[in-house]
């Protein structure tokens, strides 16, 4: 019930499938998907392992409530050591992925060891198989799967797969689902395609179940109407998805432009959402074609994007004449303000391409600044580049290096080791923008003070979706805080970061966030699974699993130094905006939060904290 | 007052609680492969599409039953597979030209809308009103209006 309480456990080095029961003692405990699946990995995978070996292990998983008619109950996650940060890492997807391997009958799949030439997994409820994939190695993801479901016969197959991003081993590969969604941080990409696997294909039929039927339905559709009579989950984001940021925070100086040396961006409206809903002078379309919804969700944030047929990008990639997947308001920011570029349709270009091609455009497009930057001071030339002009501004290389490092080619293939890499490699470590080596997501630290200390501390690298404070600074959400001061951040980041990883362990997207606490989670899992589930138990489990992650990396070698900011951010003030003259202050809210989480001043956590969490 | 299922693809977002829905009322469990309204994402167009039976009048499932298992509903005029009779055949799946009656191999059985006894769960479930049960005879209304609002607005803005 809710969970199906079997997983399957797939050795690709001996090619053996196994199914075993759940242990309910550890979903109790941590709930499921990021948080279960994080202590079986915690649990089996030594944290010093080489994330990039067969020794490294990855788990796709569902939380219980995926699959369900909670609302956005679609999600999975790939939790796996990620070989960008050698963190833990925890990638989580929309789209129909997730629904059909719960439908399948699976809470979770744990793939080990590394297959001896390329394969997929194909999954038909209980029939599952290790099958050979030559025919789909070297392959875009969009040909992998409309190949998988003419192989299998089968329109309604859902696929998760790599494309030569992955096989490659650029660090900052994705999996993608469904087209256009995707486990998209930290690398996940890249430990498949260590191990030789191309893709999953499942197609599931068998139901989910809930614990009390009646009470759930109930549940569900209160919270729906919570969710559609909210200002942002209810209007914004539908109609113009996340990109309804893109002005909002450059208006507040946190839009970080040309890898992070000013905070407002002059082009921002140009590649915004309300650019994106302007009919083009070209062809009198606008580049939104529609919104549409992963599975279950009653937001439908999502974008569909259709490119302008003449823009000079497409002249050879026909199939992007197509819609598809458009940019999202961090893919936005990555490949635009921060390359500097105001060409929304390079934009959309290079958001393609990264779905084809399986990279995550937030990482790719951060370290595309950080090489531009390099290039402006002349320690990159045009040798290196291939002979392609690597300006900030210059949507002609946004859109080649795009197809380069999708497809590991050229300079492509040094732009695939991340930011911190390329800039140790060429002598300016200081340039990249990083935290244990992922690139920042769009918001500066020094016009949001509470994001600062949210990139610091997250589990894995930097990243926005560990504890969303631009709500409570930004949006006023669930109350308003002041974006440039730091008391009361720590606590702020405490709290959400781990309410957040409640939400991620329940199936739940986290965009719910905007309109749901805790409170209209709780009566939606406690209807839908064992045991008892209030807001209390949840923000517990929800602490543990951010504790259970910090002592992965601590025992990977993470240390309290690598809690920290560029030095970009923490001395140089930003230049124009609300933020003039701040840099970040996260020395003044890093050892609250520490105390506040029941960590040694080192960043450690004591023994009375991990008792009281049950970790020790 | 006869009612039908009005489907409006335009406000679909392609979230499949309608297919959550349906299987939810017929078998207890979400199962959208068992919903007897499907979405389909027409990718190349950008549109989203909810698509099921029709209750057609004449309705050629129910006249190519050779055991008579589908019958009129009296009350919503919906055509009812009845799972006592129904061997299974096929006949009807090969006969309706729009392939919203199907077989299920697991009850041995087909299965199609029947308008869930005239309070169809997939409306009911629907967060952006594509699916809404109205006036049979008045389907065409919205669609109407919204043209009747483009009408001669030229002469409207001259007088």
């Amino acid at each position: 019930m809710s969970w199906t309480g079997k997983f399957l456990r797939i050795d690709l080095t001996k090619g053996t499938v196994g199914t075993e029961e759940l242990n309910r003692e550890w979903a109790r405990q941590y709930l499921g998907q990021r948080g279960l699946a994080t202590k079986y990995f915690a649990e089996e995978v030594d944290p010093k392992v080489d994330p990039l070996s067969p020794a490294n292990k990855m788990i796709f998983t569902t939380g219980p409530l995926t699959g369900t008619a909670a609302s956005t109950g679609g999600r999975y996650s790939v939790v796996t050591k990620g070989p960008l940060t050698g963190c833990i890492a925890c990638s989580n997807s929309g789209g129909f992925f997730g629904n059909e391997l719960k439908n399948a009958g699976w809470d979770m799949i744990i793939v080990e060891g590394k297959s001896p030439r390329p394969v997929y997994l194909s999954v038909e409820n209980e029939t599952v198989e290790i099958r050979d994939a030559a025919e789909f190695w070297g392959k875009t993801v969009w040909e992998t799967e409309n190949g998988l479901k003419a192989r299998h016969q089968d329109p309604m197959l859902r696929v998760a797969s790599i494309g030569a991003a992955g096989e490659k081993g650029a660090l900052y590969a994705c999996i993608v689902n469904d087209m256009h969604r995707a486990a998209g941080r930290s690398g996940v990409g890249a430990v498949m395609g260590s191990k030789n696997l191309k893709a999953i294909a499942v197609r599931g039929t068998r139901g989910v179940t809930v614990k009390d039927p009646d009470r759930f339905i109930k549940a569900t559709i209160e919270q729906k109407k919570v969710l559609a009579d909210n200002a942002v989950t209810g209007q914004g984001l539908p109609k113009y998805g996340t990109q309804v940021l893109m002005n909002v925070i450059n208006e507040i100086g946190a839009l970080p432009t040309r890898n992070f040396r000013d905070v407002q961006f002059e082009g921002a409206h140009k590649i915004s959402a309300e650019a994106m809903h302007e009919p083009r002078v070209t062809d009198g379309k606008a580049n939104l074609a529609t919104n549409g919804a992963c599975f279950g969700c009653t937001i439908a944030c999502g974008r569909i994007s259709r490119m302008d047929a003449g823009h000079f990008s497409i002249a050879t990639r026909p199939q992007y004449k197509e819609p598809s997947g458009g940019v999202e308001y961090e893919a936005a920011w990555a490949v635009g303000a921060d390359c500097g570029v105001d060409d929304l349709e390079a934009c959309t270009f290079a958001n393609f391409m990264c779905n084809e091609h399986g990279f995550d455009p937030i990482s790719f497009g951060s370290t595309l600044a950080a090489a531009m930057e390099m290039y402006e001071m002349g320690v990159l030339t045009r040798e290196h580049t291939g002979g392609i002009e690597l300006k900030f501004g210059s949507a002609e290389a946004l859109v080649k290096m795009a197809e380069l490092t999708g497809k590991g080619e050229g300079f492509g293939v040094e732009l695939g080791l991340g930011s911190r890499r390329l800039c140790a490699k060429y002598g300016h470590p200081e340039l990249s923008m990083t935290v244990k080596s992922q690139e920042f997501p769009a918001y500066d630290p020094r016009g949001i003070q509470g994001m600062g200390l949210t990139y610091a501390t997250s589990n894995r690298g930097a990243c926005h979706l560990r504890s969303y404070t631009v709500a409570s600074e930004v949006l006023g959400i669930p109350f308003k805080s002041d974006p440039l001061a730091t008391e009361g951040k720590a606590a702020l980041v405490k709290a959400f970061q781990d309410a957040t990883a409640a939400f991620d362990a329940s199936g739940i997207c986290i965009f719910t966030t905007f309109a749901w606490s805790l409170e209209n989670l709780a009566p939606q899992l406690d209807a839908a699974c064992e045991g008892e589930w209030t807001p209390d138990v949840l923000l517990e489990v929800g602490e543990r699993i951010w504790t259970l992650e910090r002592q992965f990396n601590l025992a990977a070698g993470m240390t309290a130094a690598d809690d920290t900011l560029p030095k970009r951010l923490l001395k140089d003030a930003a230049k124009t905006g609300p933020a003039k003259g701040l840099a970040s202050g996260l020395d003044k809210m890093l050892p609250e939060y520490y105390q506040l989480r029941g960590w040694t001043p080192d960043g450690v956590p004591t023994a009375d904290t991990l008792k009281r969490l049950h970790l020790a | 007052m006869q009612k039908s299922l009005l489907i409006q693809p335009v406000k679909c977002t392609g979230c499949r609680q309608c297919e959550m829905a349906c299987s939810f009322e017929k078998e207890r469990s979400f199962n959208p492969s068992r919903s007897r309204i499907r979405v389909f994402d027409i990718h190349s167009e950008a549109r989203f599409v909810p698509y099921t039976c029709t209750q057609c009048a004449q309705a050629w499932c129910l006249q190519a039953c050779p055991v008579d298992a589908i019958k009129i509903d009296a009350a919503t005029k919906a055509k009812v597979v009845n799972d006592n009779l129904c061997v299974g055949c096929k006949v009807c799946t090969i006969a309706c030209p729009f392939g919203t009656i199907n077989y299920v191999a697991d009850s041995g059985k087909v299965a199609k809308c029947d308008l869930c006894g005239g309070d169809p769960a997939c409306a009911k479930a629907c967060p952006t009103g594509a699916i809404t049960y109205v006036d049979a005879e008045q389907t065409g209304y919205d669609k109407m209006r919204a043209w009747a609002v483009k009408t001669d607005t030229q002469s409207h803005t001259h007088a």
